[in-house]
């Protein structure tokens, strides 16, 4: 790719159709080139198989939009999403897309903040804001949202988003206590008939192994590409991943996990060749925390800029994401959204309490990935993050891991202290 | 001869580092263009090498390709080099504070910093001693003179000042006010102290250090444990900077 002739591509026919302000919607297409442009392509000896996910960049408010407005003008279902706990096998299956909306970025943070409360996760406002300023292809091209109940600040976001655009809320436990799988069991069910309703059509068994075969088959390609990252020295820049990982929330999935698995096969001859990137020697960093919904790259780029590299992302839009896969070979309803809703409780999300798995599985990724040290990523005003901060810290202490905790938003104000606490936890590191 | 600069937020600081001593040292105030001042600040020195610190330190690096550490890694260092037996350092520059916690060979095992504001910083003690009327070098004695209980019970600057302004608006003496400013630092820092953890000794750094009431207020919260302050604490990032300086060009010999 070009670093100088990048650009986001322009659809102003369709944005008008689609009833964005196109005008303002048009600078933020440039500034998001320009930030990919510094962010990205600044970078040295990418994988060549990159250049895939940086044109899924170039598309992302045009190519991507048109075949998702062509699969709606079939009759598909388009659900729009912010959370790992959408069943997307069930969606899928009714010949459905989902989609990750927008919601990483400090631009529509003012348009949230003339209704909701300022002191609430900059993830939500920046996606309620998206919305509300008509300022997201994605948020304007679905049939509904598929909201759920991870925290207050969603929860109640919901209420009011719905106001605008349809928004479904599925109720997500809080404890994983027998009487809590069944609810969850019966949401799903729930979902499923929702998703049913908009298609027009029942979801039959064959098409939702089909759809289990197709996510698994994407979330094996993610766990691969996370796999190989692990290597010592690392052939791919923490940056270029956490790319795909939230890629991977907005593409389709059969292509998508045929382009990890190719850049995967780049990764594997860069290995054996001994290729590294950054360097041989640069410090190890995992993070985990909260999600970094896209362009949110604020500390992949302070970290890999102060020569460090990123190894793993602990997180919703990493290993949370794809770790755990579904069986294959249910072959009645009943069983397989039983299956279903088990992968689905796996997930170590915050707002559950307990979340002793989490802390094991910090550690468990903190090994795998050969890091040197881990970086604590919280959202302002993510309470249950925040508070779980704690645990993960006294683990760290106590297994003699080099640990810090960030806490921040999308703004800017912050990253000169940042980048301060960045670059001595990794002198820290190096002694 | 190695130089080490550290480019705070309020001031320039220069050390000089030669056969392991401190031979010269300079402060000056920040103004604009910093690297211009650094340049005339170090003219007049024949340095093998010059290292940078503080948070302008990627600025000469870019102008002047110097090298470059954290004021953490730097406070550390120079501490560690004149008072070798702290066990944790409290660093209080003009925008931020921090609390370091040291091995025994002077190496940041833990660090914390302030939230991004300036509340507990050099900023608000200057703010504050402006909002009563006091320059700033009379306002610490100021504060030890009073015997008065009164608190401040905002953190943040500009609402803090505002009580400030409340408080002189009901009558309270200005020197109860300036004690209640500086306990107000001073319980900021023990809590910072206890999040990170402290050894036998805790040695202050950076301008602040310069404040007889914040140390002393410190000392007297924290009773079985020594606080002591370097002669000149203000030059103590830079002095870590040019110690640095000396073991990098060791190194690359």
């Amino acid at each position: 790719m070009n670093a100088e002739s990048f650009e986001i591509k322009a659809y102003p026919e369709m944005w008008k159709d689609l009833g964005m302000d196109v005008e303002r919607f048009d600078k933020m297409r440039l500034m998001l080139g320009e930030i990919y442009r510094k962010t990205y392509l600044t970078q040295k000896n990418r994988p060549v198989k990159m250049a895939y996910f940086d044109d899924m960049v170039a598309e992302i408010h045009g190519g991507r939009i048109k075949e998702i407005l062509a699969a709606k003008a079939e009759g598909r279902p388009v659900i729009g999403t912010f959370c790992v706990y959408i069943p997307e096998e069930v969606v899928l299956a009714a010949g459905g897309v989902c989609v990750g909306l927008c919601g990483g970025s400090q631009g529509s943070i003012p348009d949230a903040e003339k209704i909701l409360p300022r002191n609430i996760c900059p993830m939500v406002k920046s996606a309620f804001g998206f919305k509300a300023g008509r300022i997201c292809p994605y948020f304007q091209a679905v049939d509904l949202v598929y909201g759920e109940t991870t925290c207050d600040a969603k929860k109640k976001t919901w209420e009011i988003l719905n106001d605008t655009v349809p928004t479904y809320v599925m109720e997500i436990p809080q404890m994983k206590k027998q009487s809590d799988r069944d609810m969850w069991l019966s949401e799903v069910k729930e979902f499923k008939a929702k998703v049913e309703e908009i298609a027009g059509k029942e979801v039959t068994v064959k098409e939702l192994t089909k759809a289990v075969k197709v996510m698994n088959g994407k979330r094996r390609a993610l766990q691969r590409l996370n796999t190989l990252r692990h290597s010592k020295p690392t052939p791919i820049s923490g940056k270029d991943v956490l790319l795909v990982e939230q890629i991977a929330f907005y593409d389709e999935p059969v292509r998508f996990a045929a382009q990890v698995n190719e850049l995967c096969d780049e990764l594997e001859q860069r290995i054996a060749a001994g290729e590294a990137v950054p360097s041989k020697d640069a410090v190890r960093i995992m993070v985990a925390g909260v999600p970094m919904a896209l362009p949110n790259w604020k500390l992949h780029n302070l970290v890999e800029g102060a020569g460090a590299v990123i190894v793993n992302e602990e997180s919703c839009i990493g290993t949370r994401y794809y770790k755990d896969l579904m069986a294959e070979d249910a072959s009645d309803m009943e069983t397989i959204l039983t299956d279903l809703t088990k992968r689905y409780m796996n997930i170590d999300c915050s707002c559950f309490t307990p979340n002793n798995e989490r802390i094991d599985q910090v550690l468990k990724e903190f090994r795998e990935s050969q890091a040197d040290g881990i970086i604590h990523y919280s959202l302002q005003f993510c309470h249950t993050y925040n508070v779980e901060e704690i645990r993960i810290r006294e683990a760290c202490n106590r297994e003699g891991i080099p640990y810090m905790f960030i806490e921040s938003d999308y703004s800017p104000e912050d990253v000169g202290q940042i980048q301060t606490r960045v670059e001595a936890f990794l002198e820290q590191i190096s002694g | 001869m190695f130089v080490g600069i550290d480019l705070g937020s309020r001031a320039i600081k220069v050390a000089a580092w030669q056969g392991g001593n401190l031979v010269d040292s300079k402060i000056r105030e920040s103004g604009f263009e910093p690297h211009r001042q650094v340049q005339e600040m170090i003219e007049e020195y024949q340095p093998c090498s010059v290292l940078a610190t503080g948070y302008g330190r990627h600025l000469v690096k870019e102008y002047f390709d110097y090298q470059v550490i954290t004021e953490i890694k730097a406070h550390a260092l120079g501490i560690h080099a004149l008072l070798p037996e702290a066990t944790t350092v409290v660093d209080i520059g003009g925008q931020d504070s921090k609390v370091i916690s040291l091995n025994a060979q002077g190496q940041v095992v833990n660090f914390q910093m302030n939230d991004k504001c300036a509340a507990g910083t050099g900023r608000f003690l200057e703010i504050m001693a402006a909002s009563l009327a006091y320059p700033l070098g009379e306002f610490g004695p100021a504060a030890l003179d009073s015997d008065q209980e009164v608190q401040i019970n905002s953190m943040c600057t500009v609402f803090a000042e505002s009580e400030v302004i409340s408080m002189k608006n009901r009558g309270v003496p200005r020197q109860h006010i300036a004690r209640a400013v500086h306990a107000s630092v001073a319980d900021r820092i023990i809590s910072m102290l206890n999040r990170v953890g402290y050894g036998e000794t805790i040695a202050f750094s950076g301008g602040v250090a310069n404040n007889p009431c914040i140390v002393e207020m410190v000392r007297r919260r924290l009773d079985t444990v020594r606080v002591i302050v370097p002669e000149n604490p203000s030059i103590i990032g830079a002095l870590g900077a040019s110690i640095h300086a000396q073991s990098q060009g060791r190194a690359t010999e």
